[in-house]
This record gives C-alpha cells, sequence and structure tokens, in this order.
C-alpha cells in the first residue's frame, strides 16, 4: 500500500513573550494512498495546526512531514506552495473563495496557476458536478452558503490533487446542506480516489472517515479505525 | 522517490506566467476598480501640475525664440550707467545701418489737472527705435509719433492712478509735455515691472531742457542698432568688448538677451516645478497610505493564491500590475487635466512675461508626466506592497497579519532609500545644484519628519491622558485617533503639509509688509528726497522746515568706483578664480558718503572711526562688516577710488556693524570730512510726514521749484510692495491650491478607507441598538479631533518655518497675526468634520443587514 502522508516525530512550538508554547507534540502516523483520515479533538487541541503542517502551509519546528513522498520540511515558502497546487486540494471552514472572482474562475484558479490552457470546459464540468453549472458567473457575494462551499469543492478537485485536506468543511452550513456538501466531498473523493484528511468536531462525520487521529493538549491520545474500514477494505479488495 | 512526479511547478522552467499574472490583476481589481481609483486620485493633481509648468516651460522657451528681437527691439544695443567718454563716442555714432540713443533715468513728474507727483522711469528716445515690436499704445499711432513734438507717452497704471487723459499735460523737469497717448507696454517690458517703475517716454531733444540732464544725475545711456543681414552681430559685440569695458560699457545681443530672458524664466519654473513636486509627493504618501490599506484588506485573497500554489513573487507582482495600471491611468488623466490647466497659466503669470504666450500641447512634458506618475505611484506603493510577500497561506486557516518588521525586512529599507534618491534626483534635474538640492530634499523631509512627529506626540499624549470622564460618545470619537487602523498620520501630513503652505504664505507676507510699515511710526522717516544738488541744499531744508516737517538725516552722496583693492586692480584679479567678490567689487560703482560722526544704527567692530581728516594725512575709510568680509579686506589695507576722474588712495581704518533694518540712509564706504566736499555729488534728504495730504502737499511744493529732485514716499513703497505681493502671492496662492485640493482629496481617500474600516463597527454599535444621532456625533467628533490635529500641526510647522525665515532671512521680529490663522484652523477642521459625515452617510442611512451583506 502506498504511502501519501508521512509524518513522524512532529512538534510545533511558538514563542510568545519569551516563554514557549507547544501546540503539537511529538506526533506521527502514516496514511495510505486513496484512504480517509478524521482528525477529531477539543478546541485548541492542536486540530487546524496539524493540518496546516500536514498540507504544507506551515513549517513545523521539529520532526518530518513527507507528502507524496516529498519531504516538506526541508522546501522554501515558494517551493512547498508548489507542491500543493500539484498534490494538494483545500476545503475550508469559511470557503475562502477569491471574493473578486466568479464562481469558474475560481475553480479554474489552480489549473492557471500550473499554466495549463483551455481549462473553461474542466471547470465548466467540474461546477456541473457539485450542481452549479448555471452560476458560474456569479461572484461569491451572490451565492449562499452552501453553494459557496459546493464551488470549493469543485476548486478543491481541479487540479486532481493526490491528497484533499478539509478544515471543518460543514462548520458554517445547516444541517440539510451539511448533509449535501459532505455526500458530494466522499462522492467524488471516491471517483477520484483522492486521499482525505478531516478535521472536524462533527464525530458523525469522522465517522464516515475510515480512520480517526484523537488530540488533546497537542498530544496523539488515539488513533483508531471505523466501522467504514471494513467498507473500504472491501472496495479496496474488489478495485 | 519518484522523479516525475517531484517537479516543482514554478521552479523548473514554469515562470511566471505574466498573461495569467496580468490576467489575474484584472480579475481581482474588478470588485475595486473605483476604490483603486479613489487611490490613485491623489496623485492626478500633482502630475496635472507638473504636466501644466513643463508644457508652459516648453512653450515660454520657445516664445522667447521667436520674440526674442522684439524683446530687444534692435540687433544690438550698448549700454552704460556713466557719461560716455568722448574718445568712443564717433564710433557709437557709424555703428549700424539704422541707430537710436535713449536715456533713461528715475525723476519725478507732476500731473497738473490732479496736482498729483510720482516717481518714474523716464525714457528720453530719439531714433526710430524700437525696430523689432513696437511701443504699445492707445492711439497707436501715437507710439511714432510722440517723437516729432513736446509729447509724452505715459504709462497706463500712471493714467488711471492720476485720472488723466490724452491730452492733459505732464511736468517733467522744467518742461511741460501733452501726453501723446497711453503706454500699454514697452519692448521687453512685464506688468511687474511696469508697477515697480512705471515709464514716461519724451524725446531725447527736449531732455536738456527739462533740467534733469545736469552733472551728478543718475542716467542711463542706451544705443541701438540694426545691422544687415550679413553682419554677425555676435561676433561684431565680442570683437567691440575690450573698447566697450574699457569704457565701463557693455553690449547686449538678441542671443544675448534671449539666453538672459530664458535663465531668469528658468528660476520661476523650476520653483513652480517643485511646489508641483510637492503636491505629488503629498499625493504618493496618500497612496501609500491607502494601498496599505487595500493589502490588508487583501490578505485573505493572496493567503487563498499562496493555498493554491502561487508563488510570493506572483502574488506580489498581481498587485504590482494592478498598481502599475492603475498609476498609468492616474497619470493620463493628470497629464489631460495639466494640458487643460496649462490654458491658465499664462493668464495667471501674465504680469511677469516679457513675451506673449502660445498655449501649444506639450508632448513632451505630457510623456515626462506620465513617466513620472508611473514611477512615483509604483514607488510609494512599493512599501506597502513587498509585505504581500510576507503573507502567509497559513491565514486561510487564522488571520493573523503580522506588520514586517521594518529591522526585519532589509527591502523596506531599500525602497525608503529608492524614495530619497527619487526625490533627490527629481529636485537635482530641476535645480542643476546639489547645494540646493539637498536644502530642498533636507527641507521637505524636514516638513515630513515635523509633521510625522507631531501625528505620533499627539496620538500617544492622546493615548497618555485619555480623558476618561468624558461621555461614550466623546471617549469614542477621540479613541478613534489612536486605535488600530487610525488615519491620524497621513491626515496630519498631507492636511498639515498644505494647512503649513498657505499658513507660510501668509506669514511671510506679512513679515514683508510689516516690516515697511513699522518704520512709519512718528519718529522713523518716512519720505526720502534723492538728487538735491548743493546749491540747492539749503532752499530745500528751509522749504521743510517752512512745513513744520523734521530734517531727520541730512546726507551728501558721491559716486566712485573702485580701482584697486590692497595694491592689485581688476586685471590681476581676473586670473584669479577665487576672487569672485573682489572682482564683483572692482567693477561696480559706489555712492558713499562722508561725515564726522557715526549714526545710532551703527557701531565699530574693528579698528577705529575717524571723523575728519587733514591735508597729507591719509585717508580713513570706514566698510561695513559684510562688505570687508567679502572683499577681504582689515583694518590697515589700502583702498584706491577714482572719484569720477581723480585717484583718491585711501585706508581701512575701522569696520562697522550695520542696522540695515532702518529706514534710512545706510553706508557700505564712509569717508571722513576734509577730502570729499569739493567732488561732484548731490544730497539725500529723510524726513517724516505724519499724513498723506501732508505729503502731497510737500511733494507737490518740492517738485514745482526744483523739479530734479526725487522723492520716495514709504506711502508708495507700501502700495507698490502691497501690489508685487498681491501678484506674487496670486502665484504661489495657485500653486500652493495644487497642494490643498491634493490633501482634500487624501482626505477624501482616507475617510472612505476609514469609512471602510469603521462599517463593522458603526454597524455592530447600530445592531445594538446606536441610534443614527449618536453614530453621527461619534463621527463628527473623530474626524474633528483629526482636522483640528492636522490644522494645528501645518499652523505648528508655519509659524517654525516663518520665525525661522523672520529671524535668518529677513532680520527682523516675528508677531503672527493669529486671528485669519485661528480662522483657516476652523475652516480645515470644518472641512475635514463634512467630508467625513458626507461619506459616512451610507452607514446612516442604511439598515445594518443591507451595509453589512453588500460588504461580502
Amino acid at each position: 500500500m502506498d504511502i501519501i502522508l508521512n509524518i513522524q516525530n512532529l512538534t510545533k512550538t511558538y514563542q510568545s513573550g519569551g516563554s514557549s508554547l507547544t501546540v503539537l507534540d511529538n506526533i506521527s502516523f502514516e496514511l495510505a494512498a486513496g484512504s480517509a483520515l478524521a482528525i477529531v479533538g477539543p478546541s485548541g487541541s492542536g486540530k487546524t495546526t496539524l493540518l496546516g503542517l500536514c498540507a504544507g502551509l506551515d513549517r513545523s519546528s521539529s520532526g518530518i512531514v513527507e507528502l507524496n513522498h516529498i519531504r516538506l520540511d526541508n522546501l522554501s515558502e515558494d517551493q512547498r506552495a508548489a507542491v500543493r497546487n500539484q498534490h494538494v486540494g483545500f476545503i475550508f471552514q469559511n470557503f475562502q473563495l477569491l471574493p473578486t472572482l466568479t464562481a469558474i474562475e475560481n475553480v479554474m484558479v489552480p489549473l492557471e496557476l500550473r499554466g495549463e490552457k483551455n481549462i473553461r470546459s474542466r471547470a465548466a464540468d467540474l461546477l456541473d458536478k457539485v450542481g452549479l453549472a448555471d452560476r458560474g458567473h456569479h461572484y461569491p457575494g451572490q451565492l449562499s452558503g452552501g453553494e459557496q462551499q459546493r464551488v470549493s469543492l469543485a476548486r478543491a478537485f481541479s487540479n486532481s490533487p493526490k491528497i484533499l485536506f478539509a478544515d471543518e468543511p460543514t462548520g458554517n452550513l445547516d444541517a440539510e446542506t451539511s448533509e449535501k456538501v459532505v455526500k458530494l466531498i466522499f462522492d467524488l473523493n471516491q471517483e477520484a480516489g483522492t486521499t482525505l484528511v478531516l478535521v472536524t468536531h462533527d464525530l458523525e462525520l469522522a465517522s464516515k472517515t475510515q480512520r480517526i487521529i484523537r488530540l488533546k493538549g497537542g498530544a496523539l491520545i488515539s488513533d483508531e479505525l471505523t466501522a467504514a474500514e471494513t467498507t473500504y477494505r472491501e472496495n479496496y479488495a474488489q478495485r | 522517490m519518484p522523479k516525475d512526479k517531484n517537479t516543482l511547478p514554478g521552479t523548473s522552467g514554469g515562470g511566471l506566467n505574466f498573461s495569467w499574472l496580468i490576467l489575474m490583476a484584472w480579475r481581482d481589481s474588478r470588485r475595486n476598480r473605483s476604490r483603486l481609483f479613489l487611490f490613485i486620485s491623489s496623485i492626478i493633481l500633482g502630475i496635472a501640475a507638473l504636466v501644466a509648468i513643463y508644457s508652459f516651460e516648453y512653450n515660454l522657451r520657445q516664445d522667447i525664440d521667436s520674440q526674442a528681437k522684439s524683446l530687444l527691439g534692435a540687433d544690438m544695443v550698448i549700454e552704460t550707467s556713466k557719461a560716455v567718454p568722448k574718445d568712443i563716442l564717433p564710433v557709437l555714432m557709424i555703428l549700424g545701418d539704422e541707430r537710436s540713443e535713449e536715456r533713461t533715468f528715475a525723476s519725478m513728474i507732476y500731473f497738473p489737472r490732479s496736482e498729483g507727483t510720482r516717481l518714474v522711469n523716464v525714457k528720453a528716445l530719439q531714433g526710430a527705435y524700437p525696430y523689432y515690436g513696437q511701443i504699445e499704445t492707445t492711439p497707436v499711432s501715437a507710439g511714432r509719433s510722440f517723437r516729432e513734438s513736446q509729447h509724452a507717452l505715459v504709462d497706463k497704471t500712471l493714467m488711471l492712478q492720476f485720472d488723466s487723459k490724452v491730452g492733459d499735460s505732464i511736468k517733467v523737469g522744467e518742461l511741460t509735455f501733452m501726453i501723446a497717448g497711453i503706454l500699454n507696454k514697452a519692448p521687453g517690458q512685464t506688468g511687474f515691472s511696469a508697477s515697480v517703475a512705471p515709464v514716461v517716454y519724451i524725446p531725447l531733444k527736449y531732455l536738456e531742457k527739462t533740467g534733469l540732464s545736469q552733472k551728478g544725475s543718475r542716467i542711463n545711456y542706451n544705443f541701438y542698432y540694426t545691422f544687415g543681414e550679413k553682419v554677425d552681430v555676435d561676433v561684431l559685440a565680442e570683437k567691440l568688448k575690450p573698447r566697450l569695458e574699457k569704457a565701463e560699457m557693455d553690449a547686449e545681443t538678441i542671443e544675448s538677451r534671449k539666453e538672459d530672458t530664458g535663465r531668469s524664466f528658468e528660476d520661476m519654473t523650476e520653483f513652480l516645478a517643485l511646489v508641483g513636486f510637492v503636491a505629488l509627493l503629498l499625493g504618493c504618501i496618500g497612496v501609500a497610505s491607502a494601498i496599505h490599506i487595500y493589502i490588508r484588506e487583501k490578505i485573505n485573497t493572496i493567503a487563498v493564491l499562496r493555498c493554491l500554489g502561487a508563488s510570493s513573487k506572483q502574488a506580489f507582482i498581481i498587485y504590482l500590475i494592478q498598481i502599475a495600471g492603475i498609476g498609468l491611468i492616474g497619470s493620463v488623466m493628470g497629464a489631460i487635466l495639466g494640458t487643460l490647466i496649462q490654458q491658465f497659466l499664462p493668464v495667471v503669470l501674465k504680469d511677469f512675461l516679457p513675451v506673449a504666450i502660445t498655449v501649444d500641447i506639450s508632448w513632451y512634458a505630457i510623456a515626462q508626466g506620465l513617466l513620472l506618475g508611473l514611477i512615483i505611484s509604483i514607488l510609494f506603493a512599493l512599501l506597502p506592497l513587498v509585505s504581500v510577500r510576507n503573507i502567509s497561506p497559513l491565514n486561510t486557516l487564522r488571520l493573523s497579519f503580522q506588520e514586517t518588521s521594518l529591522f526585519r525586512d532589509p527591502v523596506k529599507w531599500l525602497v525608503y532609500f529608492l524614495i530619497v534618491l527619487f526625490v533627490f534626483a527629481f529636485t537635482y534635474l530641476q535645480m542643476g545644484s546639489v547645494r540646493k538640492t539637498i536644502y530642498f530634499t533636507g527641507g521637505v523631509l524636514f516638513a515630513f519628519v515635523v509633521l510625522s512627529a507631531l501625528a505620533y506626540a499627539m496620538m500617544w499624549l492622546a493615548r497618555r491622558f485619555f480623558p476618561s470622564s468624558w461621555s461614550y460618545l466623546w471617549r469614542q470619537g477621540f479613541a478613534n485617533l489612536f486605535r488600530p487602523n487610525n488615519q491620524t498620520l497621513i491626515l496630519v501630513v498631507s492636511i498639515g503639509l498644505g494647512t503649513a503652505f498657505i499658513c507660510t504664505l501668509f506669514f511671510v507676507q506679512g513679515i514683508l509688509i510689516n516690516r515697511v510699515t513699522m518704520s512709519s511710526s512718528k519718529n522713523q522717516p518716512n519720505m526720502v528726497l534723492f538728487d538735491i544738488q548743493t546749491e540747492q541744499q539749503k532752499s530745500v531744508t528751509d522749504l521743510t522746515r517752512s512745513m513744520n516737517l523734521p530734517i531727520i538725516q541730512e546726507v551728501p552722496i558721491v559716486n566712485m568706483r573702485m580701482t584697486e583693492i590692497k595694491g592689485r586692480n581688476a586685471a590681476s584679479y581676473k586670473k584669479d578664480s577665487l576672487a569672485w567678490g573682489k572682482r564683483r567689487a572692482l567693477e561696480r560703482e559706489y555712492r558713499v558718503t562722508y561725515r564726522d560722526s557715526l549714526s545710532d544704527s551703527e557701531k565699530i567692530v574693528s579698528g577705529k572711526w575717524t571723523g575728519t581728516v587733514s591735508s597729507g594725512q591719509p585717508v580713513n575709510v570706514s566698510l561695513e562688516e559684510g562688505f570687508a568680509r567679502r572683499i577681504e579686506v582689515q583694518v590697515g589695507d589700502k583702498l584706491t577710488f577714482n572719484v569720477q576722474g581723480a585717484p583718491l588712495e585711501t585706508v581701512v581704518g575701522g569696520i562697522r556693524k550695520v542696522d540695515w533694518n532702518r529706514i534710512q540712509t545706510n553706508f557700505l564706504l564712509i569717508f571722513p570730512k576734509g577730502v570729499l566736499e569739493d567732488a561732484p555729488q548731490f544730497h539725500v534728504l529723510l524726513t517724516h510726514v505724519p499724513s498723506n495730504e501732508i505729503s502731497a502737499n510737500f511733494q507737490r511744493a518740492v517738485v514745482k521749484t526744483y523739479p530734479n529732485i526725487s522723492m520716495i514716499d514709504l506711502g508708495l513703497v507700501l502700495s507698490v510692495l502691497d501690489e508685487i505681493l498681491t501678484k506674487m502671492g496670486f502665484v504661489i496662492r495657485f500653486m500652493a491650491a495644487f497642494s490643498i485640493v491634493t490633501g482634500l482629496i487624501v482626505l477624501i481617500a482616507s475617510v472612505l478607507i476609514s469609512k471602510y474600516q469603521r462599517i463593522r463597527e458603526s454597524v455592530l454599535l447600530r445592531t445594538l441598538g446606536a441610534s443614527r444621532k449618536q453614530i453621527l456625533v461619534i463621527t463628527a467628533l473623530e474626524y474633528f479631533f483629526l482636522g483640528a490635529l492636522a490644522a494645528g500641526a501645518g499652523i505648528v510647522l508655519s509659524l517654525l518655518a516663518s520665525w525661522g525665515l523672520a529671524k535668518f532671512s529677513f532680520e527682523t521680529s516675528f508677531t503672527p497675526e493669529m486671528l485669519p490663522v485661528l480662522l483657516l484652523f476652523v475652516l480645515i477642521s470644518s472641512l475635514t468634520v463634512l467630508i467625513g459625515l458626507f461619506n459616512s452617510r451610507g452607514v446612516l442611512n442604511k439598515p445594518p443587514l443591507e451595509v453589512l451583506r453588500s460588504e461580502v
């Protein structure tokens, strides 16, 4: 089984007014390609920090982050940006669409950054998949929360990422919309064979993944397989 | 590790992909264009001012070229301020194809109809001068015909002042002339020179009979010539130079006049361009501050782009392209506006111009303006833009923008250095002198530093002594001065600089007027009588006394030249490049006096004062301190003079300090009694006239009996000074207006930007139940404090500058007139409040939800 994310002895410490604060303490785990992992824990347990480090958004104080066999901790910020562009997709709690770009332009940005041409039809297909084929020319301000999150989903898959990082993807949505978005995330994920790393408070959502990592006070306190793992293994075996 | 998987885009031949960066810059600007335009509007006026001035300068240069012949009126003029030596006269009489002669001197004239008198510049003319252009008169024919009979041309301002008409008469010296025409413009004359010394033309053949050409009178002689096309006038002038110099005469040609005129206008356009540049700098600070806030609001967008894989360089370039594009649009608008403003500059400056100005579009000036606008908007926007490089993608997860410390980011230092370098280089290109450039750049930096320091000090004081006992609304408004995202610094600098400009101008005008009016107090002389001949001296004194006027001072004056300093003459100093002061001293004419005592405005600082000299003794003269320093002489050094033909050897006996601020006759050189009594001389008398009526009566009485005597009435000096200052003040105010209006635009932009900053807070307050009136009061108070602070800082700066000017430049005391300043203070504070309230009305009039939604 190919390992897409390899975290070894990862520690993050912040300096604050002369004293140091450890927000992540010696975390290690590996993640197989194509699987889905949820990171759960109370507020302030270091979930988002761990996600940021795994995705190469920040640099660790010590330890190893290897994404798709690339050591991120040795790379400069611009090199990590290039890695993100090639291998990573993001979904955020507050959608993080570019407010000055239309929905379709938001979806096109990761491909444009790669210098790819004739991408409008691909972006339109992705918008179609998330059910927003007719909203491509609307600005984020003209879309509802659920619609904005679906655009962000289309954008996350536009560069065919190896791994998708989702930070509380339903945190800002109502129950009904959340359900639709979650279904979309898992369907698209399965279709593309993408690895999923999910940060959430929502245990029901977490239980849809195959594995749950629990954090508390910056330390990894449990690493369990879920019921979904059985289904995953069956599917994997069939493939 | 599979190699193909690890190729990093953007680092392996991916490049910057400029077309995409331009596309992104375009897309990103779509929803912000009106705001971006607002930022850049601050530089439009600065560019407009510079394009207008540059266009004006190019047109002026062309016009001087094309009208140079009529500036001089002839191909060559030979001039001297001394009677023409007999040996050179035959040469002067045979030169050229055509020749004219003119003598000019200052004299009193008398208007019999209104019984008025006035000191004027009399020009006695013979021949067909001017050969190019014309003496512009009403009626037109009078400009030629007055020379035939006992007729005169009188300057139009004099005609108005004395309510005269063509056909009336004037008395010049002993002779009465009929006014044949109104003089509108003489060759090379400007409105400015006409108001300082109004001209009266009379035919030269009547000069003798006026009795004004006596020995000792100060007359300038001009000989005008035309030559055939084959003669190279400049070569001829060069050939004549040695002979003319020997006779103390100068030759001027069209080419040399062109150069002189161009040079004198270089100073003026240089000054105007610098004022325009200050307006541009002011606008740029507005741009920098606006971009700073714009980038703050873009942090999230930039972080998302970084998250999606954009490099820091790409993010930086996207915004740089936006700024450059909008800077270019601002410059184009500025250039168009400048080309329009240029149409008005000749009207504003007409009093200072000797030629008629055309207003052609100058593409060169426009190109200069565009380039300048582009460079300066990018340079100033770079300061906040370099922070873009440091925005972390982590901001997508947690918004925490840390301002990069100047010390941590050396690129910011580089940008500051580039800005100072640019200001220095631009100023140097305008002034062409390193010393002046250092003064100007230093002055601008000083003003900015002082205003910034004031702003910081006030923010610190406001926080330190926060008035906790005030009511909530007042506290809220006051606290906005120092809270995060405040506009205090930028507004204090921009509005403060504009205010400082206007105030300093006003104070300097006050200082100058005050200096003259102060001397009109009771015991100070306020009327000076010149050119009193020795034989007239007693009767003039008697006449003055008979009208109950005091004789405050009466001094004899002898004209002479210095021929040797410490035994060396002008020729020997010519080879010495360091002896510039001495050479100049040996070229000029001196008006000296002789007396046996010092006046109360003089004090000996070295050597001693000798009041009288007997024959056979060395003649000890006294020199003014600064003059002695300039010609590098000390007590005991020898000076030789030429007293109208007779050589006179002297020794420096003492060096004096002189208080030049007194209205009285002061001299560089004073001789003791007993040596100059028999030299050709005239006398000066100082008196005090208590009223305008007595002044007019006294002038009439003197002019009627002694037409050769010139009188300067302090009232006249004051009115001329007032006129000059009004004319100059208009030009300076016109230019200062660019700074003021730029300041206002920066104010509007800043207020609008702070509106975006404050909007959530105001909406929150409204949501919590604040009434419309309460929000209005908080907003009004915030802008009142800001406006008051900015205007106050500007006034403090102008008080500093004016005090410095008064003490070091005008050497007088400075008592500012505070009422108009107070009015300006109230005006600027109210304007700030009004603009603030006007721009905030969106928050006040709409329901909170609507405002919140529109901000997404």
